[in-house]
């Protein structure tokens, strides 16, 4: 049976993985190499790297480390962070990443989705959304990482997944804003409005405090992975006895 | 041959290529790149990766004269994803035949069969009959797929999955072999099959 995915967020600045409250104060964790292996070693499906500071200083994220981490890593991994065009994803997939997110830049552009689908496969496409509820909808927000542009839009977040999916997104990342960083469960309504406009593979972001958030994800939200980053990276969620905890659940893990 | 190892990857484009050459080089063997048909007719072992779509991977081939050469290769070779999609007759991703090497043709997925579409993730391997490049994998492994298309099981499907429906994960006829999910992808199942094949003699 197709496993459940367990897919930890690792922010990327200047070469070196840090984690800081949203965007702010940030502290160097360590090196990308070794906190991938080691997320790796202890089961996580998948990787997210986002380089945080790619989109805000107008570049694309540094084929330099993504060639480094696909050296070492026989997990998939996925790079967001400043891919602009087919010839930005063009370099950081041929340096070996899996996948390739875009959010701001799809939402200037959407036929961008259309351009990296028709260049690599909707495979290789993941759209990232960030969405909160505003005046009673969940709505778009652009520019998330950078605090002084953050902005929400009009278009809501059902019309443009159905968009991004149409247009050759081959993933969803949903980033239910008002949960993030608040640990006290993943944006259960939202996720199920999404998943049932979304025929491609969704993911949770946003919300997870502990393992039992991501048993009521899966079950309620029936997403196809979840996605965390503080609860991994601070010790309070150790990888093998989440998965541990959602076998017993029920819930279809790869041990 | 003796101990003496020549693998190439057949550089046709596909953007796992690097991926699949660090693969290698954690079980400590150097893959060359090459679009060369004559490199490649003297390798010991030929990988053809692949990702993305079988119209233009298959022209691709063409374009660099290396479809009959892939044809009459004698030692093993192993298609990864869509390089083991290539090896079918046909797939109904492509206009023109594919390299015709294995009877079947390779279909999209249904979505009122299976669902999502694309099958994204890890899933389980079902062994459908021993084989070397199979050795120490068993039923129930966990394998990384990604794809849209699939191929039909049948006799020369050494390994089955499913999705909806049964579809072939891992084949070979012959010297070629060929595996819809992603050994370099895969973790300790995918390390294995590569070290296997590597194990094969043509």
């Amino acid at each position: 049976m197709l496993s459940r995915r367990i897919i930890p967020c690792l922010d990327v600045r200047d070469g070196k993985v840090v984690k800081g409250v949203r965007f702010r104060d940030h502290v160097v964790m360590g090196g990308i190499e070794e906190l991938a292996q080691r997320y790796r070693d202890e089961g996580a499906d998948e990787l997210v790297f986002y380089d945080i500071s790619a989109s805000p200083e107008g570049r694309v994220a540094d084929p330099q480390w993504v060639r480094r981490v696909a050296r070492v890593l026989d997990i998939p991994f996925c790079v967001a962070g400043g891919i602009r065009s087919v010839d930005d994803a063009r370099r950081i997939l041929y340096s070996g990443a899996d996948k390739i997110s875009v959010n701001s830049p799809a939402l200037e552009r959407p036929q961008l989705i259309d351009e990296l689908a028709a260049a690599f496969g909707v495979q290789c496409v993941v759209v990232g959304v960030d969405s909160q509820r505003v005046d009673g909808e969940w709505r778009v927000h652009q520019y998330t990482g950078d605090p002084d542009r953050a902005r929400g839009l009009a278009r809501t977040t059902l019309e443009w997944v159905s968009e991004a999916v149409q247009r050759g997104a081959g993933e969803i990342v949903l980033n239910c804003m008002s949960f993030d960083g608040v640990r006290s469960g993943y944006d259960i309504d939202q996720l199920r409005a999404v998943r049932a406009r979304c025929s491609v593979p969704l993911i949770a972001s946003g919300g997870a405090g502990c393992i039992e958030h991501f048993a009521e994800v899966f079950a309620r939200a029936d997403v196809d992975g979840a996605l965390a980053a503080s609860v991994f990276h601070g010790g309070a969620i150790a990888i093998p006895a989440l998965k541990q905890f959602l076998i017993e659940q029920g819930v279809a893990i790869r041990p | 041959m003796s101990g003496t190892r020549d693998v190439v990857l057949v550089d046709a484009g596909g953007s796992n290529i690097a991926s699949v050459q660090a693969a290698f080089e954690r079980i400590g063997v150097v893959a060359e790149m090459t679009a060369d048909a004559g490199r490649i007719a003297r390798a010991s072992h030929v990988v053809l990766p692949g990702v993305g779509a079988a119209g233009p991977g298959m022209q691709r081939l063409h374009e660099l004269g290396l479809t009959e050469v892939i044809g009459s290769l004698r030692q093993p070779v192993l298609g990864v994803c869509l390089g083991m999609q290539l090896l079918f007759v046909q797939s109904e991703e492509a206009e023109s035949r594919c390299l015709g090497i294995i009877p079947g043709t390779v279909r999209r997925f249904s979505e009122a069969v299976s669902g999502r579409v694309p099958h994204m993730g890890w899933n389980q391997l079902q062994i459908e009959r021993p084989s070397v490049l199979l050795d120490g994998i068993e039923s129930g492994a966990y394998a990384y797929f990604v794809h849209s298309y699939a191929a039909p099981t049948g006799d020369h499907a050494l390994a089955s999955c499913c999705y909806g429906s049964s579809f072939a994960a891992v084949v070979a006829r012959n010297n070629f072999h060929g595996a819809q999910f992603h050994p370099e992808r895969s973790s300790a199942v995918g390390s294995r099959l590569l070290k296997n094949f590597l194990g094969l003699t043509g």
